[in-house]
């Protein structure tokens, strides 16, 4: 089988508890400008029990095509009846790109589809773009054209790494949440939705589950706050969050934090930013008490106007910061709070 | 029971990443690991050995330098080591690493196979499940909790809001988060014995049904187009001023030039 058979680019369409996934809008999103430059569509593949009705949401984000397979098997995640589901799509409808959202779900998902129809895959890609491989043209090694190339961070964000998958199909990738923008929704749009039913036999590979326990969620997403006041260690103390949340409310953000704030149990993990936390873009990030560790940078580096307080000069948070304030956060949190305050009371 | 536990050595991310003057990462002066995630997975197996008597193998595939994690595993209480190396095997991506290790633990009687989540410098989270599926196994990714009941084990398989309790029939494969417990240390007895009891060493010849058509770099669907050692965005602008009023002053004076405020 040729390669040329593989069209289109898909994308998977992630719910859970009939929720679509965030990720699947800025995945459909980027989809768009890959199917451009390829003169192709973008598909979304939606996998669940009585999601038909998530259907056109998809196509308000961007979905020329819904391709729905409706289970009872895929009530909730298991990686397979799942795995099944999208490799039978994949062998029926063979894209050419195949994106999953790098979430707990897309990360056990990704790899086990990829096997199973002999693939490559990329893990947690935050730059997917057309182009060739290799990259220039190499003396007796044919150059191809339109393969997609899929960036990452490795090496805990050291490294940045670009990547193919000339020879296989379909090219995979998961995508780090929250690197990918979305469109802005097409209201009223209609999907067009083709149903599927690849078949279920229960085998030993189908997991019972036993129970299901959802942590309580108390907090903002940080993923979709314009504006967070993140502290980290410095900070010295769950009380002394009230500092931030106090510059947090005066600008209208929210508060998140870097991992030893989680660990010392200051805060909830689902705040935390970074490498095994959350990717977040705001327009402004406060790094606050945060010495700069490249697990925690990894995930805020992007985001528009970074600002730095710490008391220790040499922190490479600064190495990120567009703005650096030395100083004590004591003092420098309050009378900031303060005068924005003013400034806000003056307009 | 058998329990197989996979276990990478890696470089130090977390400890001290080190830079060469030309802001290169300077890799040959970080310390070389056992992967956390992999530590962990570890330390659940000789948990489940404590109890019930289990036997606990480590597997690693790498160079021959990766013996070191392997003497660590039987200083913390492992059975036996394996060490699976070959220069046919090197380049390989994940897709070829897992075939490379399920090749190898076809060799072997398991009841459960342990791996870390992911590794801390591919950063990836796939060769645990695509082990499995070369296995056909059941798999159990993002495991915070482990334990075996009869001829079952019951993992809480942790995701963003929630966890999910799950039970699969043995044989099965499980990869553990670093959150699952607090790895115990290595015995002074543990070490002594360590290296006195004989590492296995297989290559290319022990792999069972593997082509060698999937291995190392000519095995590998992805290819790398570019890999460069990442720049750093240039540093901004320390602000001036010794006291917090003066300090803020200068910020708001900034958020007024670009219309923040």
């Amino acid at each position: 089988m040729g390669l040329e058979e593989y069209k289109g680019v898909f994308v998977f369409a992630q719910q859970v508890d009939n929720v679509l996934d965030g990720v699947a809008f800025e995945l459909l999103g980027k989809g768009k400008d890959l199917a451009k430059d390829l003169n192709t569509e973008v598909t979304a593949v939606l996998l669940g029990s009585g999601v038909k009705g998530l259907a056109d949401q998809l196509a308000e984000y961007g979905a020329d095509r819904v391709i729905l397979v409706d289970d009872p098997e895929l009530k909730d995640y298991r990686t397979e009846p799942y795995a099944h589901a999208l490799a039978s799509v994949i062998n029926k409808y063979k894209p050419e790109i195949m994106l999953v959202g790098a979430t707990a779900i897309g990360r056990d998902l990704g790899p086990t589809v990829s096997a199973r129809v002999k693939t490559g895959l990329t893990a947690d890609c935050t730059v997917l773009e057309i182009g060739d491989f290799p990259l220039k043209a190499v003396a007796g090694q044919e150059q191809k054209h339109n393969q997609l190339l899929m960036t990452r961070p490795a090496f805990g964000g050291n490294t940045i790494a670009t990547i193919a998958c000339p020879d296989n199909r379909p090219q995979m990738a998961t995508v780090r949440p929250g690197v990918m923008q979305k469109i802005a929704p097409i209201k009223g749009a209609k999907a067009n939705v083709e149903e599927f039913n690849p078949g279920f036999t229960p085998d030993n590979r189908y997991v019972e589950i036993l129970n299901i326990v959802k942590a309580v969620k108390t907090t903002a997403n940080i993923m979709d706050a314009k504006i967070l006041v993140s502290g980290g260690r410095g900070v010295g103390s769950k009380e002394n969050f009230k500092l931030l949340e106090d510059l947090a409310e005066v600008l209208g953000g929210t508060v998140s934090c870097s991992r030893a704030v989680v660990e010392n149990g200051w805060l909830p993990v689902d705040l935390q930013v970074g490498q095994t936390g959350k990717t977040v873009r705001p327009q402004i990030y406060f790094a606050i008490g945060i010495s700069g560790a490249i697990q925690h940078v990894a995930g805020m580096e992007d985001s528009d106007l970074i600002i730095a307080i710490n008391k220790d000069e040499d922190a490479p948070i600064f190495d990120v910061a567009d703005y650096g304030m030395v100083g004590d956060l004591n003092k420098i949190v309050p009378a900031l709070t303060a005068a924005l305050k003013a400034e806000m009371g003056n307009k | 029971m058998n329990i197989v536990v996979c276990i990478k050595q890696v470089p130090d991310t977390k400890g001290g990443v080190k830079f060469n003057p030309d802001g290169t990462l300077d890799r040959a002066a970080m310390l070389a690991i056992m992967n956390p995630d992999d530590k962990a997975g570890l330390e659940a197996a000789l948990k489940i050995k404590d109890e019930t008597g289990a036997k606990v193998t480590v597997l690693t595939m790498g160079l021959p330098k990766a013996d070191a994690v392997l003497r660590e595993a039987l200083a913390m209480g492992a059975d036996e080591a394996i060490l699976v190396t070959d220069r046919v095997l090197g380049g390989a991506d994940t897709w070829a690493t897992s075939t490379t290790i399920a090749g190898a633990l076809r060799n072997l009687d398991y009841d459960l196979i342990i791996t870390g989540r992911q590794a801390i410098d591919g950063d990836t989270a796939q060769v645990g499940p695509q082990i499995a599926e070369h296995l056909g196994l059941p798999v159990i990714s993002y495991a915070q909790g482990i334990k075996v009941e009869g001829d079952s084990v019951i993992v809480q398989r942790q995701f963003e809001d929630r966890y999910h309790e799950l039970k699969a029939k043995m044989p099965c494969l499980v990869t553990a988060l670093s959150e699952l417990n607090e790895p115990r240390y290595m015995t002074p007895g543990g070490i002594f014995d360590a290296f006195d009891k004989e590492v296995t060493v297989w290559g290319r010849a022990d792999l069972k049904d593997v082509d060698d058509s999937d291995l190392g770099l000519k095995g590998s669907p992805t290819k790398i187009a570019k890999a460069s050692d990442k720049v750093p965005k240039g540093a901004g602008e320390m602000l001036p001023g010794d006291s917090a009023d003066e300090l803020v002053s200068a910020l708001i004076g900034k958020f007024k030039e670009k219309h923040i405020i």
